[in-house]
């Protein structure tokens, strides 16, 4: 053991005390570390431990209503309750789980995976073990407040939508913020937040999102509430108003019921659409809550595509309505004579093609009234040729086919015009003539949606003003864009279209008594017809059926664009829809005249009743007009806010 | 010259101030735990307590001689303790700690801790001058270094920083020269300030890694979070505390690992600054009691031994009473004979072992 000896016994002894004194100086600067904390800095540290103490609960704000022209409802909202378990006493929590299981008819085990799931959020946090409670639920919480007090309820609103996807693809639907929107909204969300999707909910977010409020309680030492501090209230969103008619909306969606196809009916003087449909489409009351992950891939994947709103995102030929854009060229470019006539064999030979006319029998001598009222394919081959692609893109563009028309909802398609420049840039060769001629017809390249022909036929019936289409009521400073076309040319086509529906033309079974209801019919091939001969007569290679319709002659009120697809024939199968809208457009129109009369005439004297009727200028009544399609879709008028 | 040693030569002194840490840890065991899943936590703190006392007896039964004879034995068994739980161990908060015997997990740096004391004592006796050697300090590190490096890589960066001052406090009474002492203090302090800087320089994801190293347990909330809960805990504790069993912050679990690594802040928050001052008196009772015991040991072996275990002791209270308030990173060092934990009471006890086998025998020739 050589360590025993030697120096062993001798200890360094300063520097034993010298190492007292530090242990000494390091438990003094602890203390003081200590009185700082706890005596000096004690307030502040007592006020923050105060604020843990103070639990908050949210006051989820309700979204805003979305209200008709009419001040109708058509969307609103409805309490909802979730349940929420609060895990701050762990022992009365174990206690309390099994009956809280059987209560609610959870299954223990889950409840136990998502008591252990949020093992890692502070105790005070409450989970929602179960959202959308029954009335037996909150019964139950409610009766066991005493002896289970570990449940609480938290209201929140959901969403009621007009049931069957009632203006569904308009409306849109809510749902719960996704991360890169939170990520961009720079703080305003946070997660779980229900928040617009699609449509209006979407494009009026700001408006109709409210602000949520926070019940603030302080908890004692248990974490049970002992008394509400404050209470923020949450701010409700506001409501819009919306152009939509609801009267004419219930008629249109019946008119297209079990028919895939879209209908857009605007008030072309001012761009407000009065209706909008798009089928089939979906139920949003099915997003209210949650979507399943499975359903919401059906509805992705459904090749009926029932999330797309077609009235503003389908990309379609737009067959012989574009003839209008045809006529307003050849007029306006004079680039042939107004007196321009052809002899229609039902076939002709461009550029070393046959090209058919629709009627295989032929129109005979066909001049410009007659080759719109027939829509005569032959006519306008011939006035495609001869003006050019250049010509035709240019009235085209100025009419906006190809382009957005600036509607209020999200997601708006712009369809496309093609032109030379269009071909070079995008497929890096030359413009075939032979293309021009197909172009002539609304076929090719060209597409559209059924808005944006809406918005050119009323254009051209107007005289050149191309309205702002918008859904809200006081949209503000809608534009409108004036184009320069002669009165001549207005004169001609409108005739034109005028006597498609009430001279024989392709649209004469939507013909209207006592209304000058105009229009153009189409019947957009949607495949070439040398693939559908290869491919055989099948469903989806159909025609799509177009009429847009309006009315009076000059300076339209009223349009209402139809598309039917695989309707085949435009006249016969979309005009009577939309002749539809405008009959039932002037009905109130009427009515609301004669009572206007009525209570004029009813009118008592103030001076003698001292009361004035306050009905006596009351909106129409929609209950009033004949019933038609299905029972109402809407909900009734709830004042709860 | 048998040494004989009597039972009543036990340091009751030292047993006492260690029996009344005690029994404040256990108070706030049972206060911080009652309303908890964790109820009734306070009968296996005392059990541990009985397992240490035992252990203690049977560790001042061998005569430290016998002891600092067998150090190059412990060292290897030690060594090889470690390898054996890096290769078997049980990962627990995300480190590799525990090594199950007869079903119990014991967390085998503790007792390494209590092994490195011995080599030490061992090597600075063996010095036999009153100088220490460059030569001498380099295998000083070396023979700490080994082990600490493989405890750190476990990880567990706090044990294995509490062996330093083991080896500083060994050197310095060994007699380390003002010149190395001067560099090895230098290197220290330049370690700090660079340590300090990379950690702002650090992106988040970084630090929060750092963190997580420093402390796996704390996965779900950063230790910043911890920290501040803590000080608030003691900070509104203010003079008087809040009362026993009565602290928000204690009880509604805002205190991290609050029967644990931060039972001091529960106790703070509860007992006031007069509760902790009482305890920080008890803890400088005990380690003036120890150093009293160092100065009348009857040789530097028993010095060497006694003081290794002032220092961890002294490091463990200073480094965990200093995160508590803030003053120290959150690194998972529990407060001796306070915190809940098994193989740290039993290892304390042990400590305390080694100490009343020195005092034993002072007199013994």
């Amino acid at each position: 053991m050589s360590y025993l000896f030697g120096n062993d016994q001798k200890l360094p002894q300063g520097r034993l005390i010298f190492l007292t004194y530090v242990t000494v100086a390091v438990i003094v600067l602890l203390l003081i570390g200590f009185w700082k904390l706890q005596v000096i800095e004690s307030g502040h540290y007592a006020e923050l431990a105060e604020r843990n103490r103070i639990r908050s609960i949210p006051i989820i704000a309700p979204r805003g209503r979305m209200l008709d022209r009419e001040g109708r409802v058509l969307v609103d909202n409805y309490p909802s309750f979730s349940i929420l378990l609060l895990r701050d006493d762990a022992r009365l929590l174990e206690r309390s789980m099994p009956q809280v299981a059987e209560g609610l008819g959870v299954p223990l085990e889950d409840l136990q995976k998502q008591l252990d799931e949020s093992k890692a959020q502070p105790k005070f946090q409450p989970i929602v073990i179960k959202p959308e409670a029954t009335q037996a639920d909150i019964a139950f919480v409610e009766s066991h407040r005493a002896d289970l007090p570990v449940m609480e309820l938290l209201m929140v609103h959901r969403r009621r939508y007009p049931r069957d996807g009632f203006l569904a693809n308009a409306i849109g639907y809510v749902g719960e913020v996704t991360a890169q929107q939170l990520e961009r909204s720079e703080g305003r969300y946070r997660p779980g937040d229900i928040v617009g999707k699609a449509g209006l909910e979407r494009e009026y977010n700001e408006t109709l999102q409210g602000t949520d409020g926070m019940r603030r309680m302080i908890v004692n030492s248990l974490g049970k509430p002992v008394k509400t501090l404050d209470n923020l209230d949450a701010i409700s969103g506001h409501p819009i108003d919306l152009t939509i008619d609801y009267d004419l909306q219930v008629v249109a969606e019946a008119d297209l019921a079990g028919k895939e196809g879209a209908l857009v009916a605007m008030d072309a003087r001012t761009g407000e659409i009065l209706a909008m449909v798009s089928h089939p489409a979906y139920d949003p009351n099915d997003f209210a809550v949650r979507i399943s992950p499975a359903e919401w891939d059906k509805l992705n994947t459904d090749p009926e595509t029932p999330l797309l709103n077609r009235a503003i995102q389908a990309q379609l030929a737009p067959g012989s309505i574009f003839k209008i854009v045809m006529a307003t060229a050849m007029l306006e470019s004079k680039a042939i004579p107004e007196d321009f006539h052809v002899f229609c064999p039902g076939y002709g030979d461009f550029y070393g093609r046959t090209f058919h006319c629709w009627d295989k029998r032929g129109h005979g001598t066909v001049d410009f009234y007659k080759a719109i009222v027939h829509s005569c394919d032959i006519f306008f081959y011939n006035v495609g040729k001869r003006i050019g692609i250049d010509r035709i893109d240019y009235y085209a563009n100025e009419l906006g086919i190809g382009h957005k028309t600036g509607i209020d909802l999200p997601g708006e398609e712009g369809g496309l015009m093609p032109s030379e420049e269009w071909t070079q840039r995008v497929f890096h060769r030359k413009w075939y003539p032979g293309e021009t001629i197909s172009v002539a017809v609304g076929q090719g390249a060209v597409t559209t949606t059924p808005l944006q022909l809406a918005r050119m036929i009323a254009g051209v019936a107007s005289g050149g003003t191309l309205v702002q289409p918008h859904l809200l009521k006081n949209f503000p400073n809608p534009h409108a864009e004036h184009i320069a076309i002669s009165e001549d040319t207005v004169e001609k086509i409108t005739q034109g279209m005028y006597g498609v529906v009430n001279d024989g033309g392709t649209g004469a079974s939507a013909r209207l008594q006592n209304i000058e209801f105009c229009g153009k019919s189409g019947s957009a091939q949607v495949i070439g017809y040398d693939t559908r001969t290869r491919l055989g007569k099948q469903r989806q290679f159909k025609d799509n059926a177009w009429f847009v319709g309006y009315a009076p002659r000059r300076n339209p009120e009223i349009v209402v664009a139809v598309l039917v697809q695989a309707g085949e024939h435009g006249g016969a199968i979309a005009g009577p829809i939309a002749s539809d809208i405008v009959k039932i457009y002037y009905d109130k129109k009427e009515r609301r005249r004669q009572e206007q009369t009525t209570a004029q005439a009813n009118q008592p004297v103030p001076a003698l009743t001292g009361s004035p009727n306050p009905a006596a200028t009351g909106r129409p009544v929609a209950a009033a007009l004949p019933p038609r399609g299905p029972e109402q879709n809407a909900p009734a008028g709830d004042a709860r806010r | 010259m048998k040494a004989r040693a009597r039972f009543r030569d036990l340091d009751w002194t030292l047993l006492a101030i260690a029996g009344a840490i005690c029994l404040l840890g256990v108070l706030e065991i049972y206060s911080s735990t009652r309303t908890s899943a964790m109820a009734g936590m306070q009968w296996r703190q005392i059990l541990w307590i009985g397992l240490g006392l035992v252990c203690m007896l049977i560790l001042s039964r061998i005569d430290y001689h016998t002891l600092l004879d067998q150090a190059p034995m412990l060292y290897l068994i030690g060594i090889a303790g470690l390898f054996v739980v890096m290769a078997v161990g049980h990962t627990r908060f995300g480190a590799k700690r525990w090594l199950a015997v007869a079903g119990v997990p014991l967390q085998v740096s503790e007792f390494v801790k209590l092994i490195i004391i011995v080599v030490l004592a061992r090597f600075f006796t063996e010095v036999h001058t009153d100088r220490l050697t460059l030569r001498d300090l380099m295998k000083v590190a070396a023979v700490a270094g080994f082990p600490a490096v493989l405890i750190l890589v476990q990880p567990d960066l706090g044990t294995a920083l509490t062996l330093v001052p083991v080896a500083l406090v060994g050197a310095f009474l060994a007699g380390i020269e003002w010149k190395h002492a001067a560099v090895v203090l230098l290197i220290g302090a330049a370690l700090v300030p660079v340590g300090w800087h990379y950690r702002n320089h650090l992106k988040p994801y970084q630090r929060q890694r750092l963190e997580t190293f420093l402390r796996p347990e704390d996965k779900p909330q950063t230790a910043g979070y911890q920290v501040l809960q803590s000080e608030i805990a003691v900070g509104s504790g203010g003079f008087w505390g809040k009362g026993f069993g009565k602290g928000s912050q204690n009880q509604l679990g805002f205190v991290p690992v609050r029967y644990s690594d931060f039972i001091l802040a529960a106790l703070a928050e509860e007992l006031g600054f007069a509760g902790v001052f009482v305890t920080l008196a008890l803890y400088l009772a005990l380690l003036l009691r120890l150093l009293e015991n160092a100065q009348k040991a009857k040789d530097r072996a028993g010095m060497f031994l006694v003081m290794g275990v002032t220092a961890i002791l002294g490091i463990h209270v200073l480094v965990n009473a200093g995160m508590v308030i803030g003053y120290m990173p959150v690194t998972g060092i529990p407060l001796p004979l306070m915190s809940y934990g098994g193989s740290a009471t039993v290892f304390v006890f042990m400590a305390l072992g080694l100490v009343m086998n020195v005092r034993i025998r002072r007199f013994v020739n």
